[in-house]
């Protein structure tokens, strides 16, 4: 049985990193190279495993997949505790991105982590379980355990390898994401001891919370997600984590770990709340709209491209969760496929801008200017990303908000169009900031004498920016395999959410 | 045939990619060969697609390529679809796309950018033809976009030249893009509206779907509940709003007249032949719904195109610069056609969509031989050796504002005499010329007749919306005459007033060749739809597009309109003459002839109504400010700052400090202690005392949290 758990392929999944921590901590640590290699080694493996795990997962199958189940201890009461992982639609192309960028934030760090490597990495690697477990986890105390751990490596990436304020912004990440999980871990233990278990496949099946608790539930979960995401007006610890983080902690943070808050609010708030969701939706959609307008009208006159394009993670969050609580198909699975779309995008952009950085050691975007003569390849790669974070047709980008926009738009839980409207607005202002951006450092003369003999993107970095590249198209041209992926889970969330909806409108 | 049809879309992708895989590798007359080759085998397709309808009964065909997006109830395929309307416009792009590369890869020959020049013409080629060639209107957007990122990339191509410092060809192209998505926004909307009443965005589907609907059928999108007309009117309406900005009408044409900062083979093929007529297109596609059941968006559509032309074709008059002229006359003319759209006019729309490509193309072609030749001139002039490729350096001129030594090529009043030293282009120019003054038997005149018919007919049905649109076009195509005369004399007639035009030189045939091409179709373009007799060429268009929906339709031809607006044409031109024709102006500067009567008149239509003064003043300045204010006093200086770091921070602060010295020092201080020791050896003294100090904190917080869990489980169990 124990073996049995072991091996199985989620486990596998989530805990081969920590076999390469376990190496790692055997390896001298001038031994840089080998670090690096090993490192990313396991990095490669655990991807390929998540590849495994696609192979065994059925598509049209809307449950659990893949489950292990291991009970894990008696809390008073009755409860039990399980160690209890399983895959479905919502969660299976997060896992699938965490694995896929985990590899490339990992090389992209090769020549900008030169100090103590061997932590660096160790800590990388952690940070991967516990991303992946939050993403499998069934049970709720252990998706609060892997929910808290998360913190711990990002809050040491920021912290140690981050930039001149890094301990502030460590120290802010960590206090402010902790302030929210405290009273979500509340509802975890309420939930524990009335319904009699954690395990959140049966706490979905079981329901029957009245509203008006489910009310106060929904908003102790809505705590800890919201400042993960996050959400207007709870963004501000994002551009000081964001700007201080090295390259690949801004990539995991924004292409990864905001989506721990997104999910949460699919997994928990949707499935376990579904009355409550129906009710706070307008609210989460207002406060997602103003999130998409302000964080573009905010990002525009940055002069760190680092805190702009922090900046326009508010505003594309915004789209997800506006997509979230249109609480139909469209909806959901635009704002699923805009999680992965922004960890594509927005990660490509913390890449590329950590490239030009570690040439120049300046985030000012005023000190640069004519880049794409010096650096014409550079220049041609930071121009596709842009497109595809602004949403253009073709790319990526565009097939989430485009189907998050029509599914809000006909809404019944919205009962407004006016959500769809004003969102789609925020489609203009992307394009103002993200062209003025790449106006300020790539087009126009080549004025300062410092960028005048800037190198090219290297080998290296391209094989980092490529994958990337890759999906970008294609996803922005043929999504129908992702939307394949999701389709039966969401189908089945919906119904659920239908059948609310339908009785609340009564 | 048919299942050719997507090559139409290959040959372009493939054409480009090997000019950016092994373009760095090829020379100039490869890769203009790749590009050519790939538009011309495009247009090989298009040519199949037709022969292909003529021997189908003309029956519209679907090729599907692949599934898009498919999410529940929503189904967007790749699809192409192939019918009158859809080929006349695959015709155009391919036909006339393949004249401008031809004239392109002679015009952009030296330039350091020529690879990624003939990219981007041949990714403008492939976004082109996904746009005519979608089912769906999802995929005509992807189209749609796709042509205004290479508008964007092409309007500032030379991004390090132009004013402001040199970001002047930059922000215009940012400018056009911006603009665009404005429209683009209203387009998104309609399409969502669209989707949620019909369940589709195929044409066909959405069409069906309105011709089985009365007009007060009540639906319900997302809790509204609105009428078909309602929502026909409102997705008109939204229509406007897309094509005001792709057809740079009133009020967002201000994009276009910059955009003239790109290349001149650009402004041919994309700001007046093809793209910016797209709008007239989307509207054609939809027509049987706004006609059924939206009428009022359609009048509005009308005044918008009426005014829009009118406004151009006044500031058309007062301007020096020779492409700003064309650009103000493209707004002008699109203008024309999107108020005959508007009056339900789609095969005059379409009949003057055609001609003008021919027309403008040929226009701007010829522009860009005068430019180039003014700057072969003024090199063999101050450079004192006889360059015969251009040197990298003279595109700085081609943009306002940057001149090294104070030379405009562009600028008419430093031309003038050039009909004898460019021949080629003088005897195209006037037909172009006088094609688009509307002067018989050339194209435009056909074609602008038969706008004003409709607006003339529907005015006499007692509808005085199209009185206002009939007289505003009128007046607009007087001041079109009138415009172009006065270029023309300034331009090709008179002495040399400057060096660099007593030099300048004919084009090679690379360039010439098209224009002859063109200038042959924007003679004869009027045969497409001849208006008299039974012949081959007599009602042609008409009949071919009615297959695609029976609301291309004609008036029948009224000598009266004909003659009042041949009497308008000549009548101005004839003004122009003796303004600008009789007496020879020497001296480059010189005032405009009308520049001291027409006074402050003369400085607005100068200053172009003062369009962008306006915008920067209100909206522009207002969203700086606005953006500054929320970015560094809202989010920054308040939230950020006082009520984060000050506020909360202070609270927290002087909390932890009581707790951890009063409560808890010797008791969890001591359990971390050894973190604390390991934690030492990899950091700075200041680092690791303030991570001690957090760890203390967060301990402490844990250890808060964790009693406070206990406490609730008891009262929980307890009650």
């Amino acid at each position: 049985m124990f073996l049995q758990v072991l091996t199985a392929t989620l486990t596998a999944v989530t805990f081969f990193p920590l076999l390469g921590v376990l190496v790692l901590l055997f390896v001298p640590n001038e031994r840089e190279d080998t670090i690096r290699w090993i490192a990313i080694g396991t990095a490669l493996i655990t991807f390929v495993i998540s590849l495994v795990m696609l192979g065994q997962y059925n598509a049209a199958d809307p449950n659990m997949q893949l489950e292990v189940l291991l009970p894990w201890m008696n809390f008073g009461g009755g409860s039990t505790i399980g160690f209890h992982l399983g895959i479905d639609g919502i969660s299976i192309l997060l896992v699938l991105l965490t694995t896929f960028l985990i590899p490339l934030a990992m090389f992209g760090s090769w020549t900008g982590i030169t100090e103590r490597v061997k932590e660096y990495y160790i800590f990388f690697l952690l940070l991967e379980v516990g991303m992946i477990g939050v993403f499998l986890a069934l049970d709720l105390f252990l998706f609060y355990v892997f929910w808290e751990f998360t913190l711990v490596p990002m809050y040491f990436l920021v912290g140690i390898w981050g930039g001149k304020q890094r301990m502030y912004a460590a120290i802010k990440f960590f206090l402010y994401t902790m302030a929210g999980s405290i009273l979500m871990l509340l509802a975890i233990m309420w939930l524990g001891i009335h319904q009699g278990t954690f395990d959140v496949v049966e706490l979905i099946a079981k329901g029957g919370i009245d509203p008006s608790t489910q009310r106060w539930l929904f908003l102790a979960f809505a705590a800890a997600f919201a400042i993960k995401v996050p959400m207007f007006p709870l963004h501000s610890w994002l551009p000081d984590a964001h700007v201080q983080a090295p390259t690949a902690g801004s990539v995991i943070l924004a292409g990864v770990m905001l989506k721990l808050g997104t999910y949460g609010f699919v997994r928990f708030n949707l499935s376990m709340f579904p009355e409550a969701s129906l009710h706070f939706a307008p609210l989460m959609a207002t406060l997602a709209v103003i999130g998409i307008i302000y964080g573009a009208i905010v990002s525009y006159p940055q002069q760190d491209v680092k805190k702009l394009v922090a900046y326009s993670s508010v505003s594309h969050l915004g789209f997800v969760m506006l997509g979230l609580f249109a609480l139909n198909e469209q909806g959901i699975q635009g704002a699923i496929l805009q999680m992965v779309n922004h960890g594509i995008s927005t990660g490509a952009l913390f890449l590329l801008v950590g490239m030009v950085y570690e040439r120049r050691h300046t985030r000012d975007m005023n000190e640069y200017g004519g880049l794409w003569t010096v650096m014409p390849v550079y220049g041609t790669l930071m121009l596709i990303v842009s497109l595809s974070s602004m949403g253009l047709p073709g790319l990526n980008g565009f097939v989430g908000e485009f189907t998050i926009l029509l599914g809000a738009f006909g809404s019944e839980a919205l009962g407004s169009n006016i959500y769809a409207i004003f969102a789609a607005a925020g489609v203009i202002l992307a394009a103002i900031y993200m062209l003025t951006m790449f106006q300020k450092m790539f087009l126009g003369p080549v004025t300062n004498e410092k960028n005048k003999n800037l190198e090219d993107l290297n080998w290296r970095e391209l094989v980092v920016i490529i994958p990337l590249l890759v999906l970008i198209f294609w996803i922005g041209l043929y999504p129908a395999p992702f939307f394949n992926l999701m389709g039966a889970s969401v189908d089945q969330l919906t119904a659920s959410l239908d059948a609310v909806t339908a009785v609340a409108l009564r | 045939m048919f299942e050719l049809a997507p090559l139409i879309l290959l040959f372009p992708l493939i054409g480009l990619l090997i000019n950016l895989i092994f373009g760095d590798r090829l020379n100039e007359r490869f890769i203009g060969l790749f590009a050519i080759l790939a538009s011309t085998l495009s247009f090989v397709i298009a040519i199949l697609q037709w022969r292909g309808l003529e021997g189908n009964h003309h029956q519209a065909m679907t090729v599907k390529i692949a599934d898009w997006i498919t999410s529940g109830s929503l189904y967007i395929p790749w699809e192409m679809r192939i019918d009158t309307l859809s080929v006349t416009m695959m015709l155009l792009v391919g036909g006339v796309g393949t004249l401008i590369h031809i004239y392109a890869s002679s015009y952009m020959h030296g330039d350091p950018r020529y690879k990624r020049f003939f990219i981007y013409l041949n990714l403008f080629i492939l976004s082109m033809f996904t746009l005519v060639t979608a089912n769906n209107y999802l995929m005509l957007f992807v189209g749609w976009e796709g042509v205004g990122v290479c508008s964007y990339l092409l309007i500032g191509f030379w991004y390090d030249k132009g004013g402001d410092d040199g970001v002047g060809n930059a922000r215009a192209g940012r400018k056009a893009f911006v603009v665009n998505r404005i429209g683009d926004f209203g387009f998104l909307i309609a399409m969502f509206l669209l989707w949620w009443a019909t369940g589709s965005l195929r044409f066909d589907e959405v069409l069906h779907w309105f011709a089985n609907h009365g007009t007060n059928d009540v639906l319900a999108i997302g809790g509204a509940s609105l009428t078909v007309g309602g929502l026909a009117t409102a997705v008109g309406l939204l229509m406007l709003v897309g094509v005001a900005g792709k057809s740079a009408q009133i009020p967002l044409f201000v994009w276009l007249p910059d955009a003239m900062a790109g290349p001149t083979p650009v402004s041919a093929l994309i700001h007046a032949a093809t793209m910016v007529t797209a709008g007239t297109y989307l509207v054609s596609r939809s027509a049987p719904v706004l006609v059924e059941h939206g009428p009022m968006a359609l009048q509005t559509i009308a005044i918008v195109g009426a005014l829009t032309a009118f406004m151009a074709g006044t500031v058309a008059v007062a301007q020096n610069d020779m492409k700003k002229i064309l650009a103000y006359s493209t707004v002008s003319q699109l203008g024309f056609m999107v108020a005959a759209v508007g009056l339900g006019g789609f095969l005059a729309a379409y009949f003057h969509l055609l001609t003008h490509a021919f027309f403008k193309a040929l226009l701007f072609l010829g522009a860009g031989s005068v430019i180039h030749a003014m700057e072969h001139g003024h090199h063999h002039v101050h450079d004192h050796h006889d360059d015969h490729g251009h040197d990298d350096g003279h595109h700085d001129d081609m943009a306002e504002g940057v001149n090294h030594d104070d030379f405009d090529p562009q600028d008419m009043r430093t031309m003038g005499g050039l009909r004898k030293r460019m021949p080629i282009t003088f005897w195209t120019y006037m037909i172009g010329a006088l094609a688009l003054a509307g002067v018989f038997p050339l194209s435009g005149f056909w074609s602008k007749d038969e706008i004003l018919l409709d607006a003339w007919t529907i005015a006499n049905e007692g509808n005085t919306y199209a009185w206002v649109v009939y007289i505003l076009l009128t007046l607009a195509a007087i001041f079109t005459a009138f415009y172009m005369t006065r270029q023309v004399f300034l331009v090709f007639f008179g002495e040399a007033r400057s060096e660099a035009a007593e030099h300048a030189p004919e084009n090679p045939p690379a360039m010439t060749g098209p224009l002859i091409a063109l200038a042959v179709l924007s003679a004869a373009g009027g045969l497409l739809n001849f208006p008299f007799g039974h012949g081959f060429f007599s009602h042609r268009l008409e009949h071919w597009l009615h297959y695609t929906h029976a609301y291309f339709h004609a008036e029948k031809f009224s000598f009266t309109v004909a003659l009042v607006s041949t009497a308008c044409a000549l009548g101005a031109i004839a003004v122009g003459w003796m303004l600008y024709g009789r007496k020879t102006v020497t001296d480059p500067h010189a005032k405009d002839v009308l520049e001291k009567p027409l006074g402050p008149l003369w400085n607005f239509l100068q200053g172009k109504w003062f369009w962008d003064e306006l915008y920067d003043a209100t909206i522009v300045r207002l969203f700086e400010w606005e953006a500054k204010f929320l970015a560094f006093t809202i989010d920054w200086d308040f939230w950020h700052d006082w009520l984060h770091d000050s506020f909360i921070g202070g609270i927290w602060k002087t909390l932890s400090n009581v707790l951890a010295n009063e409560v808890d020092r010797g008791i969890v201080d001591n359990t971390f202690m050894g973190w604390g020791y390991s934690m030492r050896g990899i950091a700075n003294g200041f680092l690791n005392r303030m991570q001690t100090g957090f760890v203390r904190n967060y301990a402490l917080s844990l250890a808060v949290g964790v009693l406070a869990i206990l406490a609730y489980a008891l009262i929980a169990f307890a009650g």
